[in-house]
Formats: structure tokens, sequence, C-alpha cells
């Protein structure tokens, strides 16, 4: 294996040559990006105690469990899709298969936001806002950065979906789709980390 | 949301209030007539380099051969030219403040406000938009020649590394015509740079300055790393590669991964002013303490970012004026790898006295001690290269020599304060500026120079004034060594940092010996001016073109200068440490090889500028409250991007016949010239071509 | 080839079982925590041991099932990258909670 993710093999020339240097830097930047939310989740727990919140809600008054069990299985669902997706790219069985998965993959990531977009609303009708504390700046500074982030990847599936259809797949829209994949996978890791120590962690205290 | 004023949807909070000038007329004082002053060279610098372009005839060239490169070694260039031009800017503002502190016994001739805005924009353009550009620079021209590859894995995104790291230069070189830049030093903290103590642009200026060329840098950290483990020539394993390439190799992760909790600090600070967030607020559960301990996460690692790449130039420079392979590779190797690690894990040390307990506080001290070690090692080692080498004293000799003696007590002073009981005495006075001075002067500007006047011939094809050189080199060694010993003093004395004046008359007369040094320092930058300008007009004189001007060692000068495009004819298999070294002492060098191929090069393209000028104006929409520009600018970067990512045509072929034409013509002229031995090195006589003088010396050991 | 030969590649559903067998794993350590959690099942410090331990353990499953990382002679430079990005990350995070909770300690 030449790098991380799915490996296209061999047989598909010079994707698989190029993939081994562009797949690499792109996970050196999620590294990067890793720390980033790394930084924030300990902003978090420093936060998440009596001075943080300051009086204001905490997370007992506004998680909505259910709702949160709902994205997680969602955003669970759609790393098996696009793992669907890579191995029909794999596998070379044609674009359209290759589209229907990264199209089912795109509504997930949707249905998620719209969840978590849901769940947003509410807390600020609860009166639970980052200008509220600082704990609730911890709180909208983590999770909405997670979602601006699947945002991101739901808009790059946009743009992959219709590069395969303008150009096929040639060994460029492949390797992109390769650190799509990288990408949408390392969201779901550290969506754990959120609902763990964010949700389950808040709502356990 | 940011403030409750009702500002211009159109203008934002940008008015004529916001332009020194028209404060300066309403005003007329001393300090505001400076900054008027200053605004004045901003905007007639920009008139006279357009008018100057204009008068060339060079429009079409800068655009075509320059802006739209993606070459590293354009790329390269542009990033030192931009260095040195806001170095210029640096030094000034540091005489600047020496003259004021020299007149602060009696009040100075500027406001404290202004003196505060002085001492930011000194740090912050010293440390990002000089230190960082000038080695992202060097790194850029050297090391893909080093490792014997055409270029940098992702040259488009090397391009927009430099654009974004230009966007943050011009925010703050406008900072000097329109608002105020921040005067909360380049640390920035808050709650003092939070909305409620500073409303204005200052702060604003300051984080997105900052954050955007951050990104830049660690762009160019992700592109550096790769390069180094995937475009390698055949043969180059990793412990074949030259150390400067093994430092850039450590500098790449910690850009990796210590411009991250910048980036956090920055965007959480913005957080606060902008959408009303408390991450460091006084109140509702802020905690700014959080801050100090985020930006000293990445403000630690940042300085060895600085360091390590100088370490990797002087490693360069004393083997090749040593005539002599360089003593203890390995350990130098593994010493550098140590310091990298442990560079992540001193940060507390800039803030021992936040009033965390002894426990906390020995356990930093420790380390930092620590990384005191490996140090060591490195400088041992160098000193024993010199050791019955072919030495000579030219200019990146000087530096060197400079740099052993002043480089050590400045880290001797930094194992001092890494004891948090001396630090409780020292914090925050001249001690510590003198400090980081003597190790960044001696340490990063030192190894920038002798990198700069070392590898300048490879890059235009002549050498630089060898006289001027020296007199540069002696001037900046005398200039720091009386700017900032008498400030180890005043420290001591007690005298606390960026105060702009003072009531106890013992400082004066130190404080004019660092003004003495400070005009030192003034004369070594008019001689690296004058030093250019002579280089070029002497260029005939001083041309090296054959490429081997030092008899050296390593890759790059086994090519012509100026390389061409395409860096390698063929590539090299590389069969030892120090390849060309033992090419020429075995007689392998300058063969001709047996067949040329097409080479393969990426296009010019003009998305760096793009995104250059988008980001820079999406970060005067946001300082001034634009917010119809600012979501304009963000949403055509994303276009930008995104419409790229459809260009298919993205490289052109270079025809083999017209490879070996330029590369047959340039043996030729090997063959006919006169080699020189060391003797003749800084004389008229060298072409570039060096005589084999000590065989055993260059072989690589059996 | 078709568009249906890979229904007859035996490869190609060894792969699909190796996803499914991730994603049961991940599924049953999400179904935990939550459990844990909303059926009040244990004491605060002893369910966050577990729901940590089992975030932790999902994390391994996502990088071996999906990612395809593991202990091969080959895949080891992505390992070592993950590892050291890890250790940097452990400091940082631990350091800033250790600093920070000492100075709350304090005040």
């Amino acid at each position: 294996m030449k790098h991380p993710g799915i490996n296209l093999g061999p047989h598909h020339g010079t994707a698989h040559d190029q993939a081994e240097k562009v797949v690499f830097g792109f996970w050196v930047f999620l590294m990067s990006d890793l720390i980033i939310f790394g930084l924030m989740f300990a902003t978090y727990v420093t936060m998440t105690n009596p001075v943080g919140m300051a009086g204001g809600p905490g997370p007992k008054h506004v998680f909505d469990l259910a709702s949160v069990f709902a994205q997680t299985m969602i955003l669970l669902t759609s790393s098996l899709t696009f793992g669907m997706a890579s191995l029909a790219i794999r596998h070379e069985q044609g674009r359209n298969i290759i589209s229907i998965w990264l199209y089912v993959t795109l509504a997930l990531g949707l249905t998620f936001l719209v969840f978590e977009a849901r769940d947003f609303t509410s807390m600020v009708g609860l009166g639970a806002v980052p200008s509220r504390s600082g704990y609730l700046s911890a709180f909208f500074g983590l999770v909405p950065l997670h979602g601006l982030h699947v945002m991101a990847g739901c808009l790059w599936i946009m743009v992959m979906i219709l590069q395969i259809r303008a150009f096929g797949m040639i060994p460029l829209v492949k390797t992109r789709l390769l650190r799509l994949g990288l990408f949408w996978h390392f969201l779901d890791l550290v969506w754990i980390g959120i609902f763990t120590i964010v949700y389950l962690g808040g709502i356990g205290t | 949301m940011t403030s409750d004023q009702n500002y211009n949807w159109f203008f934002g909070r940008l008015d004529l209030s916001s332009l020194s000038i028209w404060q300066a007329i309403q005003n007329p004082t001393t300090s505001e007539l400076i900054a008027a002053g200053a605004a004045m060279i901003v905007i007639l610098g920009a008139i006279g380099a357009i008018a100057l372009i204009t008068w060339l005839r060079a429009w079409r060239t800068l655009w075509t051969e320059w802006l739209t490169s993606t070459d590293h070694k354009r790329i390269g260039i542009m990033y030192c030219v931009l260095a040195l031009v806001m170095m210029a800017r640096g030094v000034i503002e540091g005489v600047l403040m020496r003259t004021q502190q020299a007149f602060g016994l009696h009040g100075g001739f500027l406001t404290p406000d202004h003196f505060a805005e002085l001492f930011t924009t000194h740090g912050t353009i010293m440390i990002f938009f000089v230190a960082v550009p000038f080695i992202a620079g060097i790194i850029n021209y050297v090391m893909p020649l080093q490792i014997g590859a055409r270029d940098m894995s992702f040259p488009v995104m090397n391009q927009v590394s430099l654009g974004l790291t230009a966007t943050g230069a011009a925010l703050v070189m406008i900072s000097l015509v329109l608002g105020q830049f921040s005067t909360g030093s380049w640390a920035a903290y808050p709650p003092y740079t939070g909305k409620v103590f500073n409303p204005g642009t200052g702060p604003d200026y300051w984080i997105w300055s900052v954050a955007i060329a951050g990104i830049g840098t660690t762009l160019s950290g992700i592109n550096f790393a790769v390069t180094i483990f995937k475009e390698r020539a055949p043969g180059m394993s990793l412990f074949k590669m030259p150390v400067f390439c093994w430092t850039v190799l450590c500098t790449a992760v910690i850009m990796i991964f210590a411009m991250p909790p910048l980036t956090v600090a920055t965007m959480m600070l913005a957080a606060d002013r902008y959408l009303d967030f408390h991450f460091f607020t006084n109140d509702l559960g802020g905690n700014m303490m959080n801050y100090v301990n985020l930006f000293w996460l990445f403000g630690h690692p940042e300085v060895y970012l600085l360091v390590l790449p100088t370490y990797g130039i002087f490693s360069e420079t004393i083997a090749t004026f040593s005539g002599k392979r360089l003593y203890g590779y390995t350990s130098l190797v593994y010493a550098t790898m140590a310091i990298s690690v442990l560079s992540f894990t001193v940060w507390l040390h800039h803030f021992f006295t936040m009033g965390q307990s002894a426990n906390v506080n020995i356990a930093f001290g420790i380390a930092s001690m620590c990384i005191a070690i490996p140090t060591g090692v490195k400088v041992y080692n160098w000193v024993a290269t010199l050791f019955r080498g072919r030495t000579r004293l030219t200019v990146p000799m000087i530096y060197a020599t400079g740099f052993f003696y002043l480089f050590v007590i400045g880290g001797l002073t930094g194992v001092m304060l890494a004891n948090p009981t001396i630090s409780y005495q020292v914090h925050n006075t001249l001690f510590l500026v003198a400090h980081f001075h003597n190790v960044l002067i001696p340490g990063v500007l030192f190894g920038l120079l002798s990198g700069y006047h070392y590898w300048f011939p490879k890059a235009f094809g002549f050498r630089l004034h060898e006289g001027w050189g020296w007199a540069s080199a002696v001037l900046w060694i005398l200039g720091f060594s009386f700017t900032f010993f008498p400030l180890y003093v005043l420290g001591f004395m007690g005298m606390p940092r960026r105060s702009a004046n003072y009531s106890d008359p013992a400082f004066e007369p130190v404080m004019f010996v660092a003004l003495f040094g400070a005009t030192l320092v003034l004369a070594a930058l008019a001689s690296l001016c004058v030093q250019l300008v002579v280089s070029i007009r002497d260029r005939k004189r001083l041309a090296v073109p054959l490429g081997d001007p030092w008899n050296g060692r390593t890759l790059e000068w086994a090519m012509p200068s100026p390389p061409p495009h395409y860096n390698f004819a063929v590539l090299p298999y590389v069969h030892e440490r120090d390849e060309f070294g033992d090419a020429k002492a075995t007689g392998r060098a300058y063969c001709e090889p047996e067949e040329y191929e097409d080479i393969e090069l990426p296009n010019n393209t003009p998305i760096g500028m793009i995104i250059c000028a988008a980001a820079t104006l999406l970060g005067l929409a946001l300082i001034f409250y634009i917010w119809w520009l600012a979501v304009l600018a963000a949403v055509s970067m994303i276009v930008t991007f995104i419409a790229r990512t459809f260009d298919l045509e993205t490289t052109h072929l270079i025809p083999a016949s017209e490879i070996a034409a330029e590369h047959k013509a340039w043996l030729a002229r090997v063959r006919a010239a006169s080699p020189i031995t060391r003797d003749a090195e800084t004389k008229p006589e060298n072409e570039g071509l060096a005589v084999l003088e000590r065989p055993d010396l260059m072989a690589a050991p059996k | 080839m078709s568009d249906l030969d890979y229904l007859d590649d035996r490869n190609y559903w060894r792969e699909v079982r190796h996803y499914l067998i991730g994603f049961g794993l991940a599924l049953a350590l999400t179904l935990i925590p939550f459990a844990i959690i909303y059926w009040k099942m244990l004491a605060f410090k002893p369910a966050l041991t577990v729901i940590g331990l089992c975030a932790l353990l999902q994390m391994v499953v996502h990088l071996r099932f999906f990612l395809h990382i593991d202990l091969s002679r080959q895949k080891r430079e992505d390992l070592q990258l993950i590892l050291f990005s890890v250790l940097l990350l452990a400091i940082m995070a631990l350091g800033t909670i250790w600093i920070i909770g000492n100075l709350g300690m304090r005040m």
C-alpha cells in the first residue's frame, strides 16, 4: 500500500502513481486540521465548569440526545456509503454506480446539517447563545466548526459529481475522490470526539 | 453586532479620520507627523515602484516571468525580496524606538500609544514578514536543488502560500495609511486586545494579517514535507540528504503542527471581537489565560521554526568554507529532530509568572533547559568541522564566527530564563528583550544573511561584492553587540520592556550606548543595500556562470548559474552523502548524460495573485466592517479555487532536444574554462569552476 | 468490463465485508456509550471512562476498516505519522487542560 485510505491498485496506472504524493500531502493537511480541532476540544474542556458557564444554560438544559443520536447514525452511515463509493472506484464499476453512492453520501451529509441546524436554532431559542458565556462560546466554536467542515465536504461532493459527468473517471478525478474520502472519514472521526466529549460527557455530568 | 455605532453600509467604518495623513493635519504633534511621514513613504514608494516598472517597460515580464510563475526558484526569490523590503521597515522602527528611549528620561518625542504601535509592528513584521518569508524563500530556492528534484510537490500551492504571506505584509503596510495597527504587542494578549479596551482597527489588523499569513506558512510546511519525502532523486535515502534538508524537514514539521494553535488563538480572538463570544473576556466565563497558553503553544515552536533552517544554513556554509565534510552528520540529524520535538514541550516558559503552581513551572523549566543539549551538540559539530579544514574567512564565515560567540551567549541567557526563579525577576524586563534579540540576530539573521551571500551567485550568476559584505557583517556584529548588551544591564537594573519613557536617570547613559549600536545597525543595513547596487553594477566582473564558485559539495552547485527552469537536465543518481563533492573527487563530475528526455513542467497561473488580491480585500473589508466586500472577496476565492480544478491543461513539455542543447553548451563552457583554487575564490578569475585541491577532504569516506 | 461484472468478483465482496464489519463494530461502539448515558447505567467517573474507551476504540476501528491503516510493514509510514500527530496533540491538549486546570484551582 502506498498511502492511507483505499488504494486504487496498480491496474489504475497513472492514478495509482500520482495518488501516493497527493494523498500523502492531503493526509498531512488533515493532521494540521486535527490539531485545530484538538485545541478547540481542549478549550471546551477547560470551560466546562461553573466559572465557564457563568450561570448560563449548561449541557443538561440544551442538548437533545435523540437528535445527536440521529446525527451520529447518519454520519456513520455516510462513512459506509462513501466506502462503497471508494470500492466502486477501485473496482471500476463505472461512473453511474460511483455517482449514486456519492449522491447517497451527499444526502446523508445534508440531512446531518439539517438536524444540526435545528439543534442550534432551538438552543438559541433557549437563550443558549455564545454571547451568554465562555462555555457556550467554546461549544459554538467547536461544533459549528465541524459543521462547516461537513458543509465544505458536501460542496466538494457536488463538485466531484459534476467533474465525473464532465471528464469521466480520469486519473485526476480518481485522486481527488481519494482525498475526499480521507476528508469524509476524518469528519466522522472528529464527530466521535464531539458526541463523546461534548454531548455524552456533558449530559453525563 | 460589533458595536452600537451605525456604520455606513458601503464604507463600513472607513472614513476621512481613518487616514493618518488627515489625523496629522488635524493634530500636528511630532508623533502624528512621524506617522504621516511613514504613510507618505508607503504611498510614494508604491507610486515610485509603479513608475519604475512602467519606465523599464517591465510589466509584461513581471507578470509572465515572476508573478504567475510556479517555479520554486522564482517564488523563492520573491519571498526573499519581500523579506528584505520589510526588513528595512523593521530596522527603521527599531532605530526609532532606540532613539525614543535614549531621550525617554525627559519624555522623548513619541506618545506612548505611538511607541506601542511601533513595538507591535516591529515584532510582528520581523517575525512574520521578515524571518518567515526569508526562510521560506531560501528553502524554496535551495531545497529542491539539493534533493535533486525539479520542483516542489505542489507548485501552485507554493504560489498561493507566497500570495497569502504577501497579503499579510500588505495589510501591515496599508495600516500606515488607513486606520491604525494594533498597540497590543506582537502577541496581542486580550483583554487589552478585546473589543472592550480596543474597539478600533488595531487588533483586527493584527488578527487578519497574522492569521492569513499563517495559513500560507502551514501550506508551505505541507509542501516542504511532502517534497522531501516524495521527490528526492533516485539513490538519495534520507540519511544521504544534506543537513540543510534535514533542518527543512524538521522545520516543516513545526510549520504543520505549530501554526494551527495560532489559527485557533487568532480566530477565537476574532470571534470575541466580531461575534461577541466570551473566549477571553473579563466577564461571563472568559479565560484570557487560555489565550496566553494557546499563543505560546504556537509561539515557542515558531522560534525554532526560525532557527532550525539557519542552523542548516550554517551547516552548509561552515562545511563548504572549511573545504571538508560536516563533522558528525548523524548526531546533527538526531539533534535537529530532538530540537523539533522538544520545542513543543516548553511553551509555558513564556508565562512562568501567570500564576500556575510551582510544580507546573518546574516541569516546563526542566524541559526548557533540556533543549540546550542538542543545540550544544550542534555547536560542537560545527566547530569540529573547522578543524584542519581548508578554511577561508569569507563573508559567510564572518557571520558564522559572530554566530559562535554571540549565539552561545544568547543561548546561555536562555538557560538562565528557563529557571522559573530567575524568570520571575527578569520577566518582561529588557533582559528578556536582550535575550531574544541575542538568539534571533546572531542565530536567525546572521544565518539568513550568510545564506543570502552564499546562494546569491547560484540564483543570479554573479557573486555579491565581498568588501561590502565584510562591512555589513562586521557592522551587524558590532551593531548588535552595542545595541543589545546594554539591554541586559538595563534589565538587571529593573527597566521594564515596552516602556516609552522612564524616570531613573541611571538608565540614560546605557540607553545612549544602545542608540550608538542602533546607528551601527542602520549602517549595516545601508551596507547591504550598497552591496547589492555595487554587485549589480559590477556583475560582469563578479560573474560565476559555471555554477560552482565556492567548491561546493551538494547538488545545487552541479548546474549552471542561474539554473535552467527545469533544474537538472537529467535527474542525478545519488551514490553518496555530499554527492557532488564526491563526484568531483572521483572524476565523475561534469559528465555528459547518455540520453535526454522531454521534461513536463507546470504552466504559469494567476491563481496566487488572485488569491493574494482577494485575501487583501477580505482582510481590509473585515477590518473596516465592509461586509459586502468581505463576502464578495471570500466567495471569489472559493469560486477561483473551484474553477481552477476544472482546468485540465496545466502542464507543458520541454523537448529533449532543447534540454540537450542547453546542457551541452554549459558542459562545453566548463571544459573551456580555467578552474581556480580557493585563493582566487573572491577574485574575478572565479568563473564558477573549482580545481580539485584536497581530494581526501572532498571524497566520501570509504 | 460491463457494469455488472463486479457481482462475480470475489475480491470486491471481500472488501465490502471488510467495510461492513467496520460499520458493525463502530455501530456497537456507538450504541454502548449512548445506552450508558441515556439509561444512566453507571456513575459519572466510570461512565466517562467507558465512553472514552469506546470512542478511542471506535477511532481505531475507523482507521483500520475505513482508512486501511494497520500494522503491516508497508503501511508503517502512515501509522508513524498518525502516532506522531497524536503525540503532539496529546502534549498540547493535555498540557492545556493541566495548565488551565491548575490555574483554575489556584484562583
